[in-house]
């Protein structure tokens, strides 16, 4: 077990056995409505979201106004909340439209926005006052008399630079009064976020505006140059240089950072898959809970590690969390891989009398293969298919169409927002 | 119209005896553990005795303590800048918040310079930060001649820009070549080299070498060219940007002397002489540093002549 630092006011003893009474917020990113939806549905207390405006991000799916008010309504049933990024760097010409925009997220009844320019700050609590303000991890937060100052300013929240670790954590908390998010899980800047501009310099994209083309992820040749002359740092069988980290993946730390009384846990990925937002959130909610009603006899347990592997695209390391990471924690040689799993389809309905399952077909399948089903209301478990019909009826050989409506028998009971991924070998 | 400032990076306290004499009007010093990408390391012995040689040629000196602070080292940037009000430095040039909270808690009355590099991008920052103490703002490289321009027509505070030297584009908390080495089971390479500031990366797609290093901040990669605007100061000149940065990093002392005399006679001849005269001489100054230019280093205009998109 970890050693716990401790923080009073997150947790009080009833009927003699010690309960976390300040369950920190789990966040989930969200590229489309779709996502959004999944995302509240398998666990998230609160989802981000790119508007069409002013956020990083230039690639992902962004929410048009409408959309967020419909993301809105929905997580409201859930006593969910959205945030919307809005942490570019303004340019000069980005200042047109911010005030309408900003009071255009404030009526739809989005809770706060994740912001770095103090334009945006400013602008903000002038025009739409009922946004809480949180600090972009894009300012690169690393230091308590920073938070501080950022608290002076009236600020409700402040994201942590990735570079920040478990005691500077501690510190800050009890330094300062204010609301404290940390990244838990994802892909990750190797720099200061908002310090690199590689990019800018490499493809005239720029990096604080949302055109990252992610240069850090490339390979470079190591050179010294000695007397005028260039000599190479490698060999021919030598790895090339590289600064690609590998993704973050906080699950095991889950119980020291309750302990810590950080107050949000956030998962990255605006651009990443359904299937990807849908397994990392209902891990990390299995984890949170678990942990909060009885942190005395918490225990990770493997099937939960094993399900937040299926969906990793990269190796995964705890980055500065628990000190400073290591060569272990890049990768030298290697890119992103695809994942294991695919997801192969999504749950519309169940039927509790005839054990049939109609899902929305999202990869190819057919009858033998073994699939999995997991989801917030069930324990994930394993099926070979048998036999599969279209929505008239018809017998198929195989579902290859994607968003086909498929029907087949399952005997035990799915509910609609369950997902089924299939290994892909 | 009111010349420029020409600010420039000295290397040691010896070499500012002759930047002095090259033209420069005011220096930037520090040490590493405070400020970010120094050309020189600076103890505070060392920025004493500059101080007072600067001041007694009528000079400015501000330091760089503009470093990503973490909270370890908190309490001894607060010793530093206790010092720093005692010697009387000019400005202190800051990126991190804290240093604000640090400054207003020991009612310091030394001005601040607002530099965080690559996140200030307009001018509405600029005025933020003046309401918050900062005398000067250094803009983002990044930053075309036409934003510049806006930036300084609605600017409050002083605008600083830099026209000539190497840009950093990346600062990582993490030891990336320690990390290569170690990799390799290269050890002793580490020892050797990793604080050496003679290794770069290529890139053999853009055919781009970009310097490397590491220090106590982590790893810094630079741009592969030197921007060089000696030949472009017209309209900065119009625009009456208040200071001219070379920043001589991973440059030779020599290499400093010859190009901040070329930027001196350029503002003098503009100032002194008018548009035409420095028209007229601008080729030859970029001519006689196009001749000490480092082969490995092509020179270039940055971001003055280039739209970036997103």
């Amino acid at each position: 077990m970890l050693q716990l630092i401790e923080n009073e006011n997150i947790r009080e003893t009833v009927n003699g056995k010690r309960v976390i009474t300040k369950k920190p917020e789990l966040l989930a990113p969200a590229g489309s409505l779709e996502k959004l939806k999944v995302a509240v549905h398998y666990g998230a207390d609160a989802v981000f979201i790119g508007g069409q405006e002013f956020g990083l991000r230039s690639n992902a799916g962004n929410f048009s106004i409408e959309e967020m008010r419909e993301g809105v309504e929905f997580a409201k049933k859930y006593g969910a909340v959205i945030y919307v990024t809005t942490n570019i760097f303004a340019h000069n010409e980005n200042m047109a439209g911010l005030e309408e925009y900003l009071q255009a997220i404030e009526e739809v009844g989005v809770k706060g926005i994740i912001v770095a320019d103090p334009l945006i700050i400013e602008t903000c609590r002038r025009v739409a006052p009922k946004l809480e303000i949180h600090l972009s991890t894009q300012q690169s937060l690393s230091n308590w008399k920073a938070v501080k100052y950022w608290k002076q300013e009236g600020l409700h929240r402040v994201v942590l630079a990735r570079e920040v670790g478990a005691e500077e954590m501690l510190k800050m908390k009890k330094e300062v009064d204010i609301e404290i998010e940390a990244f838990v899980h994802g892909a990750m800047c190797i720099a200061y976020s908002g310090r690199c501009v590689l990019s800018n310099h490499m493809t005239a994209r720029d990096s604080n505006r949302g055109g990252c083309c992610q240069s850090c992820r490339w390979d470079y040749d190591l050179y010294e140059e000695v007397d005028g002359q260039e000599k190479a740092l490698f060999t021919d069988g030598d790895a090339p240089f590289a600064m690609s980290p590998k993704d973050l993946k906080l699950i095991e730390s889950i119980p020291h950072m309750i302990e810590l009384g950080i107050d949000s846990l956030k998962v990255e990925g605006r651009m990443k898959s359904i299937h990807y937002v849908a397994t990392v959130v209902s891990v990390y909610r299995k984890v949170i809970d678990a942990y909060c009603a009885d942190p005395e006899n918490f225990q990770i347990k493997k099937e939960w590690l094993e399900e937040l592997d299926r969906c990793a695209n990269r190796p995964t390391a705890s980055s500065f969390f628990e000190g400073e990471p290591g060569y272990e924690q890049q990768m030298f040689g290697t890119h992103a891989t695809k994942t294991n799993w695919d997801f192969a389809g999504l749950v519309l309905d169940y039927d509790q009398e005839t054990q049939m399952v109609t899902l929305q077909q999202r990869n190819y399948f057919k009858p033998g293969d073994t699939v999995e089903f997991f989801g917030p209301d069930i324990e994930s478990f394993k099926l070979e298919v048998g036999q599969i019909w279209d929505e008239k009826g018809n017998e198929l050989e195989v579902a290859n169409h994607p968003l086909q409506i498929i029907k087949f028998k399952c005997e035990r009971p799915l509910f609609s927002y369950n997902m089924m991924r299939k290994e892909n070998i | 119209m009111k010349k420029p400032e020409l600010l420039v990076t000295p290397k040691s306290v010896d070499h500012i005896k002759s930047l002095i004499e090259a033209g420069a009007d005011a220096f930037v010093i520090g040490e590493q553990r405070f400020g970010l990408r120094l050309a020189g390391e600076f103890s505070l012995i060392e920025v004493e005795e500059a101080a007072r040689l600067i001041h007694e040629s009528g000079k400015k000196v501000y330091v760089a303590v503009n470093a990503i602070f973490h909270n370890d080292r908190l309490d001894a940037l607060e010793n530093y800048l206790k010092e720093l009000q005692r010697i009387g430095v000019d400005a202190l040039i800051f990126g991190d918040p804290a240093v604000v909270v640090a400054v207003r808690e020991l009612e310091m009355t030394i001005p601040l310079h607002w530099n965080p590099e690559t996140i200030a991008t307009n001018w509405f920052q600029a005025n933020y930060w003046f309401e918050r103490g900062a005398k000067r703002a250094f803009l983002a490289r990044e930053l075309s001649l036409d934003e510049v321009i806006e930036i300084k027509e609605n600017a409050k505070p002083e605008i600083e820009v830099q026209i000539h030297g190497m840009t950093c584009m990346f600062q990582s908390k993490r030891s990336l070549l320690g990390n290569y080495f170690l990799y390799r089971d290269q050890v002793m390479e580490i020892e050797n080299r990793k604080a050496n500031q003679n290794m770069f990366l290529h890139d053999k797609e853009r055919k781009n070498k970009y310097p490397i290093y590491e220090d106590l901040n982590g790893t810094h990669i630079f741009s592969p060219n030197d921007m060089c605007l000696i030949d472009e100061l017209t309209e900065l000149f119009e625009a009456g940007i208040d200071s001219l940065k070379f920043d001589g990093v991973l440059h030779t002392e020599d290499y400093i002397n010859t190009v901040t005399k070329c930027y001196r006679q350029a503002i003098d001849m503009y100032f002194e002489h008018g548009v035409d005269a420095y028209e007229e001489i601008k080729d030859e100054l970029l001519e006689k540093i196009e001749k000490i230019q480092p082969e490995i280093r092509p020179l270039d205009t940055g971001f003055i002549f280039k739209e970036t998109v997103y």
